[in-house]
């Protein structure tokens, strides 16, 4: 049976679409052998650790869903500091999308989803950029692409998939429909996807970079793994005592992590679960400014570039004050308290 | 006694609810879909156990969600787990229903959600993309859409398979190596109920909505939709599915305010 299977055997290149990233694990093997493991503290400033650790022309993959728990105080530095030609994983990309995209430092996508912040509405300024073939994209879905992150944290080539078959999607990807060896079926093998440079925010780090993360994972644990590079945000620091407490709970431990910042409300305007609800006033105002593409350069000027820092942006869409009806709007507080909140 | 009065949201809403059955389970999105779980759970499938692509697992939901991956997709949920783990529990074949939207739709359930337009690379009309859609509809057992239906929406060729449904017909899920038994199942429109014929897994008319004509129908269909022997007016809200979706389900009417 399993020989006439095997004889049975076929590839067929189903996608036509560029494989952006070498999936070659003996080379991804070398990098980790010379990737540092030392337990060192690796706390710095936002500017510093993308100065070090993202550069023009890297393929960058963004933590957390698209405005959930993600990393954006590290997004707003990259663009702050002028990157451009950048790669990008589009796996539920929106508010980071509408950052990146938005402000022109992509060229190339793996698109699984991007331009749309769910059920709010779409980014102009992002399609623009689409749609003008500014930007190189080969497509995928959420799946693929999280088992892409996990194929690569599991040091293997590929993952074999059963989603997809059939569909334009996979025509547009750089997929490859496999025969599976045991049983005979029609596989699509995904390719592992190393990033050269990742960002996550989390709910606690230590010093050296092993984190918690609260809530849904989404997919970073696998793609704290398959990153080349890694900056952590974090909400806050803790003692490295904290995480000795309960390693249980250490989703990224510290030799993936390249860098560690600490940005309370960094995942602002999105959310961060048990934290703080999405400002979707702020949101609302990024999709109605996109609307006119000069209008919305002067908001990046106003809101990320002439602004020194996040805390800075922070004051700038309404302070502690905001950020307060924000936390009572994640804990549901409005109605024992009195008072609409936060919409 | 008179019948309630609703709009076109709440009629979706309420048909779409009836299909999922107590015990089963399902993945959904924000919006009409999700305020149809919700409703479920408060009428006939107070089991129906409800996920989020992101990693949420049967939360008590206490608003609906803006995004699949906000906290309230979670909130005292069983389990806060991840992209891979609900994929993998469609892909093991653990996921009964599941409900997908896009910009065009055709006569076998094909839904398009990435482009307009014939060129990836330069797209007329850029799309979202997948998202997760493409992969819930290869993967749990039964696809349904909530959509409007209009003659630019239901196409005899959508511009880009995103999200497969019959593809081109009987056997052909199959073929293309998808699990056996999967695809579309009902299609909630405003204007009718659309369920899918065994023989050629085409469009097939179940039930028109109260005050809605066949000519009606088929008008807003940019194909030839196939008609079940026994087209039934489909039965309207009750006023208890009515009273529930306003004042439990949506309560600030984000989406039946849609209507």
């Amino acid at each position: 049976m399993a020989e006439a299977v095997i004889e049975r055997m076929a590839v067929r290149r189903v996608g036509r679409g560029r494989l952006f990233m070498d999936p070659n694990v003996d080379k991804a093997r070398e990098y980790f052998r010379q990737r540092d493991r030392r337990l060192v503290p690796k706390v710095t400033t936002v500017p510093e650790a993308v100065a070090r650790l993202v550069h023009d022309g890297d393929y960058v993959a963004v933590g957390g869903f698209g405005a959930d728990r993600i990393p954006t105080a590290v997004l707003h530095e990259i663009v702050r500091q002028g990157r451009k030609d950048l790669g990008l994983s589009g796996h539920t990309a929106t508010h980071d999308c509408q950052i990146l995209i938005g402000a022109g430092c992509v060229n190339r996508c793996d698109v699984a989803y991007v331009i749309g912040l769910e059920a709010r509405g779409l980014s102009r300024a992002s399609r623009r950029q689409f749609e003008s073939g500014k930007i190189a994209v080969a497509e995928w879905t959420n799946a693929a692409l999280a088992w892409r992150y996990r194929a690569a944290a599991m040091g293997v080539p590929f993952l074999p998939m059963r989603s997809g078959l059939g569909t334009d999607t996979m025509k547009e990807s750089a997929a490859v429909e496999i025969t599976c060896p045991f049983t005979g079926i029609k596989l699509l093998a995904v390719p592992a996807l190393f990033p050269d440079v990742a960002m996550i925010h989390v709910h606690r780090a230590d010093v050296y970079g092993n984190c918690q993360i609260d809530g849904i994972m989404v997919a970073d644990d696998d793609l704290a793994r398959a990153a080349k590079r890694l900056i952590i945000s974090t909400e806050r620091l803790v003692p490295e005592s904290a995480i000795r407490a309960d390693p249980t709970r250490t989703a990224i431990p510290y030799f993936c992590v390249d860098a560690v910042v600490e940005v309370p409300y960094g995942s602002y305007p999105g959310n961060m679960p048990y934290e703080y609800f999405s400002d979707e006033d702020h949101l609302r105002q990024w999709l109605e400014v996109e609307e006119d593409a000069a209008a919305f350069e002067h908001f990046l000027d106003k809101y990320i570039r002439n602004t020194p820092d996040f805390a800075a942006y922070l004051e700038l869409c309404g302070g502690i004050k905001r950020l307060q009806e924000l936390r009572r709007t994640e804990l549901m507080l409005h109605a024992a308290i009195g008072g609409g909140g936060a919409k | 006694m008179s019948a309630p009065a609703y709009n076109r949201m709440e009629l979706m809403i309420c048909l779409a609810s009836r299909y999922l059955e107590d015990d089963r389970t399902a993945v959904v999105g924000t919006g009409a879909p999700c305020a149809a779980a919700m409703l479920a759970q408060k009428t006939a499938a107070p089991n129906l156990m409800v996920m989020f692509e992101a990693g949420g697992v049967g939360p008590i939901l206490p608003t609906m969600p803006i995004s699949v991956g906000d906290s309230r997709t979670f909130f005292r949920g069983l389990a806060a787990s991840s992209m891979a783990d609900i994929m993998s529990s469609c892909q093991r074949g653990m996921v009964d229903y599941t409900f997908l939207g896009g910009a065009q739709i055709d006569m076998y359930g094909n839904i398009n959600s990435t482009m307009i337009g014939g060129d990836i690379q330069r797209p007329k009309v850029r799309l979202p993309g997948s998202g997760g859609a493409g992969d819930l509809a290869s993967l749990c057992w039964r696809t349904m859409m909530i959509t409007p239906q209009d003659r630019r929406r239901f196409v005899p060729r959508v511009d880009f398979i995103t999200s497969p449904g019959y593809l081109d017909g009987a056997g052909a899920r199959e073929a293309a190596g998808l699990p056996p038994g999967t695809g579309p199942y009902k299609v909630i429109t405003d204007l009718c109920v659309i369920g899918f014929d065994e023989a050629t897994k085409r469009m097939r008319v179940e039930s028109a909505h109260p005050g809605v004509t066949r000519e009606q129908v088929q008008e807003n269909t940019g194909f030839e939709l196939l008609w079940a022997p026994d087209v039934k007016e489909s039965a309207p809200p009750t006023s208890e599915e009515l009273r529930i979706l306003r004042d439990e389900v949506d309560s600030l009417r984000y989406i039946i305010g849609r209507g």
